[in-house]
């Protein structure tokens, strides 16, 4: 019975969505205060009927029903609680459900923290996101409802695919969901100023604070993606190029270009149709992700189980709402070019640069990603493209967004100083060559090779720009109004960069990787640390038997760590490695075991000494912290005049602009 | 006009996924045959896996036709076939080169070890490059290549005797060699 409460519940979600949608754009395009005021109840209300559809289906995996189809297929007697909460999301029709569930969290926290915009502008948001609520609700209701039964109900389900019981992954989903969903609210934002004519971009100021929480969580996503993918694929690797990485990061790089860009219309006017359109592709992006990790039309390793009918639907859903965005934005973006001038040395000109260098590595990484499909069109064959396509390019199409990183913040609106530039170019050419070949030495313990020196130089040219300018912003201004929010979020996600750059870079290049035979008591020596194996014994866990080495590490005949990798056997036979990690800021010490060689307790061992990975992930944390202080900024919650938005003026130098504001774009 | 371009670009997008999913569902992928069938092999040289330094090229097996099976460690319906070439890949009167695709060189030489070797010689493609130039769709796949060098046979998936039986002896008769299976 309680089963069948949740699709219920979903149903009545997905009608109180059709409201929330269709009453609040009809309100705001008649003027209508009435059915304006519709939004919020129905926001209420279908958040109401979609987190209870979700607890049930978690009561359905906390109880172990197996009549429920879903339960049976993802879950088992013997599977730990804690797994049970996240096998929710283990498979399809589940983690749509934590998708819509997501962006009815992001609708209500928009419905709560806008009371102070214009009503009609409100309505618009909240329909437009009660539009995107409909076409996913509709997508679970009709082809993947996970409360379908299955009778009679089997005696026992058939387990969690063993891939997705590790830790990572309990968060990993729904960090991601919580960044690709809440680009929705930027798009929102976007297409409500698109409804109501796009004449000011006071619109732009409301959605940054949005859209930076949207690039934490999902910077967050990609990061615990990439750590539980190296810590559970035993591969030590810590981005393939993967469609479904790929489907992740297009909207990151996206995102990325986006919040600058809303920066530059923001305080300067400019740039207004370019972040409409980075505002509906940072979604769409979104959108297009779910569309080709479900529809199988990609091959990949972890790809959802595909269904033609699903992938039917999701690409009608995805013509639509793209499609419309699109057509609304060709016959309403504004068609005058907008905001203050600017020469070519300025900040606006950096922005314009490093915004075309993401969208092509966008573009470059699409293409790639696709070129599969295309392959089938043209009559090629099947064509699978990697590493060697897309690492080069991504390298160099990224250079020139690193080389002007420093000077961004220097640079003045409208007018830099190239004095300033000149200056801090060559202290930070300096601060390169010379601290970051330091780095680079240091780290490789001798002469560094071309990455791991690149990693240095790069590393250090970034630490340098960040560095100067928070000096700069100490000397020159007043304690206490050193750092407001924006730019601390700004200096955090730049030495996110830096600090990636150094990781990526370093551990490409100093990561030492040996496979050997080891009978117990021999030893194999990696990186200066020397692993003695110690033999294999069985252990036993609550739904899986394993296998596991013993492995102490020593330097210098000094106990440095134990390490206990598995090969765990879950029911029906799926063997799943456990790569056993010493994980350290400066290196990470990481065993897998691969097979046993006969007689005498002999296996085949994977080591990997992987200095500076943990970088890698750190980079993209403060990144993501960057995106969530910026939150902070009083500026974003100082009262905006309530004006009819059709009365508000055209132009970007009336735009009120707090003292604060002004300071923070100088 | 120009505010129409990305709607004209995304339309194509959605063109290209609509023909996608239609592929999809009427093409079974392991039965897309492969446009270099009746082609000469692209030309190959690939170190073995056994010695790493010497290497085995396309030129050296000109003169007699071979079956390339291309694998992988990592690769599980691999190791669903491994037992089906253990059982006849002697038996087919054609050298059976292993094609070691996308592996570490650690990974191929303790699975060969434990799942045995039914192979005359093994080569290895840790980038995967030359695999490109074959079209190479995932592993497993098996070619069967003539005197000239010429593609005669693709199979993707696994082995099985039923293939074996019905697809690759009739070929190989037709080639003029003496297989010890009876079909």
């Amino acid at each position: 019975m309680i089963p069948e409460l949740g699709q219920m519940a979903l149903i009545l979600a997905l009608l109180l969505a059709s409201v929330q949608a269709l009453f609040p754009l009809l309100g705001a395009w008649r003027g209508s205060s009435a059915l304006m005021r519709m939004a919020r109840p129905a926001v209420a209300g279908q958040f109401v009927f979609v987190v209870l559809a979700y607890a049930v289906l978690t009561h359905a995996f906390l109880v172990n029903d197996f009549s429920v189809r879903y339960v049976a297929e993802n879950s088992n007697l013997t599977l730990p609680w804690y797994y049970r909460f996240s096998a929710v999301w283990g498979a399809h029709a589940g983690s749509l459900l934590l998708w819509v569930l997501i962006l009815n969290v992001w609708t209500l926290a928009v419905a709560m923290f806008s009371r102070r915009l214009p009503e009609a502008f409100v309505a618009r948001v909240l329909g437009v996101m009660g539009l995107v609520s409909v076409g996913f609700l509709a997508f679970s209701v009709l082809t993947s409802n996970p409360f379908v039964r299955v009778l009679p109900a089997p005696a026992n389900g058939m387990d969690l695919n063993p891939v997705l019981q590790d830790p990572g992954l309990v968060i990993h989903p729904p960090m991601l969901y919580m960044g690709y969903v809440g680009f929705s609210v930027a798009f929102a934002f976007a297409i409500a100023a698109l409804l109501g004519g796009a004449f000011d971009n006071l619109w732009v100021r409301w959605a940054r604070p949005w859209t930076n929480a949207a690039f934490g969580f999902l910077s967050a996503g990609i990061v615990l993606g990439s750590w539980w993918s190296y810590a559970e694929l035993g591969w030590g690797g810590w981005w393939f190029w993967d469609p479904v990485e790929n489907a992740s990061f297009m909207p990151w790089l996206v995102g990325a270009a986006l919040i600058h860009a809303q920066a530059v219309t923001e305080k300067r006017g400019g740039l207004r149709a370019w972040t409409l359109l980075l505002s509906i592709f940072a979604f769409s992006l979104s959108l297009l992700g779910t569309f080709l990790v479900r529809s199988g039309l990609l091959t990949s390793v972890h790809a959802f189980a595909s269904d033609p009918r699903r992938g039917m639907f999701i690409l009608m859903l995805l013509g639509l709402a793209v499609g419309a965005s699109l057509l609304l934005y060709a016959l309403r973006a504004p068609k005058v070019v907008g905001g203050k001038p600017f020469a070519l040395a300025s900040r606006e000109t950096l922005i314009v640069v490093g915004n075309l260098m993401l969208v092509v590595a966008t573009a470059m990484v699409l293409i790639g990603t696709l070129y599969p499909i295309v392959g089938d069109a043209l009559n090629l064959g099947r064509v699978s493209i990697g590493p060697p396509y897309f690492g080069p390019l991504f390298i160099v199409l990224m250079a020139p967004v690193v080389l002007l990183l420093p000077f961004g913040p220097f640079a003045r609106w409208g007018h830099a100083d190239l004095r300033e530039w000149k200056r801090i170019g060559l202290i930070a050419a300096l601060a390169s060559v010379i601290g970051g070949s330091l780095f680079a030495w240091a780290a490789s313990g001798g002469m560094p090779g071309w990455q791991a020196w690149l990693g240095g130089l790069s590393s250090a040219w970034v630490f340098a720009g960040v560095a100067l300018y928070a000096r700069k912003r100490w000397v020159s201004v007043p304690a206490g109004r050193r750092f407001p929010a924006e730019m601390a979020g700004m200096l955090l996600g730049h030495l996110g960069v830096g600090i990636f750059l150094a990781g990526a870079l370093l551990t490409n290049s100093l990561s030492v990787e040996r496979d050997v035979r080891l009978a117990p008591g021999q030893t194999a020596v990696v990186g200066g640390y020397t692993f003695r194996f110690e033999g294999v014994t069985d252990v036993r866990g609550p739904n899986w038997i394993a296998h596991q080495g013993t492995l102490v590490v020593t330097r210098d005949h000094q106990q440095v760590t134990v390490l206990h990798p598995q090969k765990r056997e879950y029911s029906g036979d799926i063997v799943q490695t456990k790569a056993a990690v010493s994980a350290g800021l400066f290196r990470d010490l990481y065993v897998a075991l691969g097979e046993s060689l006969g007689a005498h307790g002999a296996w085949a061992l994977r080591l990997y000494d992987k200095p500076f990975v943990r970088w890698v992930w750190l980079g993209g944390l403060f990144m993501a912290l960057g995106g969530f202080v910026t939150l902070l900024d009083r500026r974003f919650r100082v009262a905006v005049p309530q004006t009819d938005e059709s009365m508000s003026t055209p132009t970007a130098d009336a735009q009120p602009i707090t003292p604060r504001a002004r300071e923070a774009g100088a | 006009m120009k505010l129409y371009v990305p709607l004209a670009i995304f339309l194509a997008l959605v063109g290209l996924f609509g023909f996608g999913l239609w592929w999809n569902s009427t093409h079974i992928p392991t039965l897309v045959p492969s446009p270099l069938i009746g082609k000469p092999a692209p030309d190959w040289k690939l170190p073995l896996l056994y010695h790493p330094r010497q290497s085995l090229d396309k030129a050296q097996m000109l003169g007699r036709p071979y079956i390339l099976n291309v694998f992988a460690s990592w690769c599980f319906a691999c190791a669903d076939e491994h037992p089906v070439l253990m059982a006849y890949g002697r038996d087919l009167d054609v050298p059976l080169i292993g094609y070691d695709y996308k592996d570490k060189r650690g990974d191929a030489l303790a699975w060969l070890a434990k799942h045995g070797d039914p192979y005359t010689q093994v080569v290895a493609d840790e980038s995967g490059r030359t695999a490109i130039n074959f079209g190479v769709y995932g592993a497993p796949e098996t070619y069967l290549i003539d005197a000239r060098g010429i593609i005669l046979w693709k199979h993707i998936g696994p082995l099985t005797p039923h293939v074996i039986r019905e697809d690759l002896l009739p070929r190989l008769l037709k080639l003029g060699v003496h297989p010890k299976v009876t079909t």
